[in-house]
């Protein structure tokens, strides 16, 4: 690990302050994926400012319905929150399915959306990773693919987004509030995500100078029949091969609403407005869900050991809309 | 095999056996289910590790590791490295000293060396894999160390590596031998047989590389004397071998040399070499001229401790009208390195499992430019009957007859290759009982027969089976006049329950309440135990512990039996025997007296022998070696592929157990380990580079709790009449017929028949 120095930021506008006088600065919340990141020399920050001290640690319900959670809400006591587990099932149990207790109780929400790719490629200095180093290539592409994105990919980036509550926000129409040298803004979830493109070290629409200060989630009665589907290679500690956070509400054999959302498929938290767009009306049948999950999967690409995730996201969506219509869907 | 070994498995047969060892049937301390000895300690946290021990003025080491296979260093800028802070030395090919190359392990062969790979370490600029050590830095803490090492910079001419098995395979040659063993064994014409078969299956099987991951990583402490003599501690599986290694590359008289390893955590074969990390440990400390730790990263383990050899399997066998295997033949090609030799004996359990008329085994390698492969749990049996095993799966379904009765039908009268009597074989006892036990007659042999919802569920079988070794061994016995007795082998403890069962043992067989025992190990200066490996550590340190307690109480009976006051003076040796703390008539239980009161007499501390075990020479005249069943059910997720374990029964037959606590937990990490193997476990390599690309827990998946159901074990508990104290080797069969059990209960469940593993879901979709 390199030297860096650490500074304990007293507020926000003294974090904003910090990280602007040094353009190799880093926030650091719970430090569950930069610390790791630095220990194995990818990241190298030359400055922490900790926000973990920062009064970002509360869970409110606003007067309007919706709720407002803290960036340094840890994720252990956002999955646990009652609000959050009656009315946005699939928030907790998101959460509760990634990482493992330790690593929860550290681990920041506003970190959580900052989480790096788990690529193979760019967690080893000696391949070529245009997200770690641009320029020098992508060796995912003809290599060991498994784990890599069939949506939104680009010639120059594979990498997948490996946040699993970061699927269930983007399907919730979560908005990320931050604050900045420039003042306070808003950015919907669907913006503060970029694909790869030819900037994949380019992850999120966040300036340098900008901190996250809460997640915001609208009110929605529908997501109190919703679930997350994590597929992965052993039941506990793995990263997703496909995920599915859905909300569904049906009314008279109908679907009303929808909210669908692919983790494990892209460089960012696949929110699936196609599929919602043919569900929405639509009578509720499997033939319905099987056509959700086509139009959905249909620019999908793999690379060779990951073409099977195309078939295991159509399958996965299949799967929990119908359940998720069995359960409750219909009012 | 050489005409020595030829002659003395001729003469071996007309040996008489051995005396009975009266312990083998008789109640006491082996057998019991004791807790381990040294858990409070673990628990506590107070068992010390290799690299616990505290030095004053201990410099820590990091390594840089090449990352191309092949080629060589062309520019190699330390000086960056060399004026970070805390940098005490950088270390290269350009500076280090001049050392001896690794005296490489050869089983059967004349080598003591124990190192796993043969190559010269760091002295000079060739790389020979993707990984390979090229710099130590030693600083005064191990973050200057990382970050030193993070600095250096290398250029290299690259050359191509030979790294695609697919590539190579098809020019894979017979090894000279494997572990002492042909690597070729034909019994009639096999292969025209099956040609002329109806009744047959011909399929072929491929497992991945598997890396060691033992929670304790390889970790070493170096401290040089001022006579030039060198204590390490090292967690080994063979303290004598790291002892005699390193006095090879170092140039020393072995006497110089001592090895310690009192806990290893964990060590599955994977520590049963030396690495590069230690010999470059004690040239970084003999340089600086202070003791230095090298605890090597996860990534680290990956890059310079060999694992498993991936394989190519064919297993093709037919039946007569009665299902009897008319054509056996397995053979397949495994892949090793131009410096060290392990071919991974995959074919031994064909050798062993089935009678049949026709045999052909037939192993080949292939040489890559890897790190060298090792030693990994069950080596070559682990693999070896995840093809066998899952081929009788497919043939009993073939011919729709019940895959354990085809394995009845089948059931060899004596060693189905050697040609030897079997010493104490009851495969089919375990099977009959774990049937019962796991309820296999309501298992529905119809694929897809069975399902819950969305889960399809189907149960397998499969044999277990692991050979029964026994190597030379010596030990210590010391009685004292406190009524205390210490016990010392050089032995090693991974945590198996070696010091639990070995104190067990001494102090049934000294009369001696087990408290008054102990158990010294885990040092190259007490009396040589052989390597922990090949299941055999138990019996071998038995049988030298044997022999050294006959050795003190012939010493103590030659005290007491000239001294008219004792009470044995009167008796000949053959009429005594060692309980109630000392030495009684073995007739008149009033008789004798205890050893504090013999030794009291003569006012002596204690009495000591050392002994060594005498030749296992009923391993050549018997065929002797531990089976299992495996029973199991997964449940299938049909929509997603997704694969659960959900019920296991390990039903073995190993001999007398001697510990049932220590024992059943070998058998369950063995299931955990071939759960692993069977459903997610792989090294992920590029052949672009020939580079480890997953060198860590995170994207290495080995099973997480909520993967392994119950494990239930039962075992047959027979005596082997021919064995110390009945008992065979029990560490590593139960992974073996794991990887098979699964795959053969995911096609009774989907109808899918995996031959590559890991069964991952992508395979069942």
């Amino acid at each position: 690990m390199k030297n860096f120095s650490y500074a304990r930021a007293e507020n926000a506008a003294n974090a904003i302050h910090l990280i602007s006088q040094n353009e190799h600065a880093k926030f650091l919340g719970g430090g569950t994926n930069l610390v790791d990141l630095m220990r194995e020399n990818i990241e190298q920050p030359d400055m922490l400012v900790d926000v973990s001290g920062l009064p970002f640690n509360h869970i409110e319900a606003l007067s309007n319905g919706a709720i407002s959670i803290g960036a340094g809400v840890k994720n252990t006591d956002l999955a646990n929150h009652a609000i959050i587990r009656d009315r946005y099932p699939m928030l907790s149990q998101a959460i509760l399915f990634g990482a493992s207790g330790q690593i929860r109780n550290m681990a920041t929400t506003g970190g959580n959306l900052l989480q790096r790719t788990r690529c193979y490629y760019f967690y080893d200095k000696a391949a070529g990773c245009n997200k770690r180093d641009p320029g020098s290539g992508c060796d995912a592409i003809e290599g060991l693919n498994r784990m890599h994105a069939i949506l939104g990919a680009s010639e120059n980036c594979i990498a997948t987004h490996p946040s699993d509550m970061c699927v269930a926000l983007a399907a919730l129409d979560a908005t990320v509030n931050v604050q900045g040298n420039k003042g306070k803004r808003v950015i919907s979830f669907y913006d503060f995500y970029r694909l790869p493109g030819n900037t994949p070290h380019i992850e999120t629409s966040l300036q340098a100078d900008e901190l996250i200060t809460s997640i915001q989630i609208p009110p929605l009665e529908m997501a109190r029949n919703s679930t997350y589907r994590k597929v992965r290679d052993r039941a506990s500690y793995a990263f997703a091969l496909v995920s599915v956070a859905a909300a569904l509400e049906i009314e008279d054999g109908i679907i009303t609403n929808v909210r669908l959302a692919l983790g494990g498929v892209a460089h960012q938290p696949w929110r699936a407005h196609k599929a919602e767009k043919l569900l929405v009306s639509a009578a509720v049948n499997r033939k319905t869900f099987q056509d959700a999950a086509e139009v959905e999967l249909k620019d999908a690409k793999g690379y060779g050991h990951n073409n099977f995730k195309i078939e295991l996201a159509k399958r996965t969506l299949v799967s929990v809309l119908s359940e998720l219509a069995e359960s409750g869907g219909a009012r | 095999m050489s005409i020595m070994q030829k002659i003395m498995a001729t003469v071996v047969q007309f040996m008489p056996d051995k005396d009975a060892d009266p312990l083998t049937h008789k109640e006491g301390y082996v057998g019991q289910a004791l807790n381990r000895v040294d858990g409070e300690l673990k628990v506590k946290g107070e068992a010390r590790f290799s690299a616990e021990y505290p030095f004053e003025n201990m410099a820590q080491a990091a390594l840089v590791y090449s990352t191309i296979a092949k080629g060589k260093i062309t520019f190699l800028d330390t000086r960056q490295a060399e004026q970070s802070n805390g940098v005490i030395a950088v270390i290269s090919y350009k500076n280090a000293p001049k050392m001896q190359d690794p005296p490489v392990f050869k089983a059967g062969g004349e080598s003591t060396g124990s190192a796993g790979s043969s190559l010269p370490i760091m002295q000079n600029e060739n790389i020979y894999w993707n990984g390979q050590p090229i710099a130590i830095v030693v600083a005064e803490t191990v973050e200057q160390a990382e970050h030193a090492a993070s600095l250096i910079t290398v250029d290299y001419k690259i050359e191509t590596p030979s790294v695609s098995f697919d590539a190579l395979k098809a020019d894979a040659k017979t090894p000279d031998d494997i572990l002492g063993e042909p690597p070729k064994i034909e019994i009639g014409t096999a292969e025209k047989t099956l040609a002329q078969s109806v009744l047959h299956i011909d399929q072929v099987y491929h497992t991945p590389r598997y890396n060691h991951n033992a929670i304790e990583p390889h970790a070493t402490i170096a401290v040089w004397h001022d006579d030039d003599s060198l204590t390490v501690f090292d967690p080994s599986q063979n303290v004598y071998g790291v002892k005699r290694t390193l006095a090879e590359i170092f140039s020393l008289k072995p006497d110089k040399v001592r090895a310690i390893a009192p806990f290893v955590g964990g060590g599955f074969g994977g520590k049963g070499s030396l690495w590069a990390n230690t010999a470059l440990c004690v040239m970084a400390a003999k340089i600086i001229k202070r003791p230095v730790k090298l605890v090597v990263s996860r990534e680290g383990v990956f890059r310079i401790v060999g694992g498993r050899t991936l394989s190519e399997q064919r297993v093709a066998l037919s039946v007569n009208k009665a299902n009897k295997l008319t054509a056996l033949i397995h053979t397949g090609t495994t892949a090793m390195t131009a410096h060290n030799y392990f071919p991974e004996q995959f074919s031994f359990p064909a050798r062993n499992l089935y009678a049949a008329e026709n045999i052909y085994l037939h192993q080949k390698f292939v040489r890559m430019d890897t790190v060298a492969n090792s030693f990994m749990r069950a080596p070559g049996e682990s693999i070896g009957t995840f093809a066998l095993e899952s081929a009788i799966d497919e043939l009993a379904h073939a011919l729709q007859i019940d895959p354990i009765e085809l394995r009845r039908l089948n059931e060899p009268e004596k060693d189905p290759t050697k040609g030897t009597e079997f010493s104490n074989r009851h495969l089919l006892e375990a099977y009959r009982r774990g049937a019962e036990k796991f309820s296999w007659q309501n298992h529905n042999p119809q694929p897809r027969s069975q399902r819950d919802g969305k889960w399809l569920i189907g149960q397998g079988v499969a044999s277990a089976y692991y050979p029964t070794y026994r190597f030379p061994a010596s030990a210590r016995v010391r009685i004292c006049a406190d009524g205390t007795a210490v016990v010392s082998a050089s032995a090693h403890e991974m945590g198996m329950g070696t010091a639990t069962v070995q104190i067990q043992h001494a102090a049934q067989r000294l009369g001696l309440p087990l408290d008054k025992v102990s158990f010294q190990y885990g040092d190259s200066d007490l009396p040589e135990s052989p390597v922990a490996g090949g299941s055999n550590q138990t019996v071998s340190i038995i049988a030298s512990v044997t022999a050294a307690a006959e050795k003190v109480h012939k010493k103590l009976f030659a005290l007491a039996g000239h001294h008219a006051d004792s009470p044995l003076s009167s008796l000949k040796y053959e009429q005594i025997e060692a309980r109630a703390n000392g030495l009684y008539s073995k007739d008149d239980s009033s008789q004798g007296e205890t050893y504090t009161s013999i030794l009291n007499r003569f006012a002596l501390d204690y009495v000591e022998a050392e002994a060594a075990s005498d030749m296992p020479v009923e391993i050549q005249k018997y065929s002797i070696h531990s089976y299992g069943a495996q029973f199991c059910e997964v449940r299938v997720n049909e929509e997603t592929g997704e694969t659960q374990v959900s019920r296991w029964l390990g039903s073995f037959d190993c001999g007398r157990i001697l510990n049932p606590k220590t024992a059943i937990s070998q058998f369950r990490g063995g299931i955990v380990m071939g759960i692993g193997m069977a459903l997610m476990e792989e090294t992920l390599f590029d052949e672009r580079k020939g580079r480890i690309m997953n060198p860590s827990l995170a994207e290495y998946h080995v099973p997480v709790n909520l993967d392994v159901p119950h494990i239930d074990i039962i075992y047959n508990d027979i005596a082997d009449e021919h064995t110390p104290l009945g008992a065979h080797g029990i560490g590593e069969i139960g992974i073996t017929g794991a990887a098979a059990a699964i795959a053969n209960a995911v096609f009774n469940a989907t109808g899918k028949r995996v031959r590559d593993l890991p069964i991952t879901l992508d395979r069942l979709l």
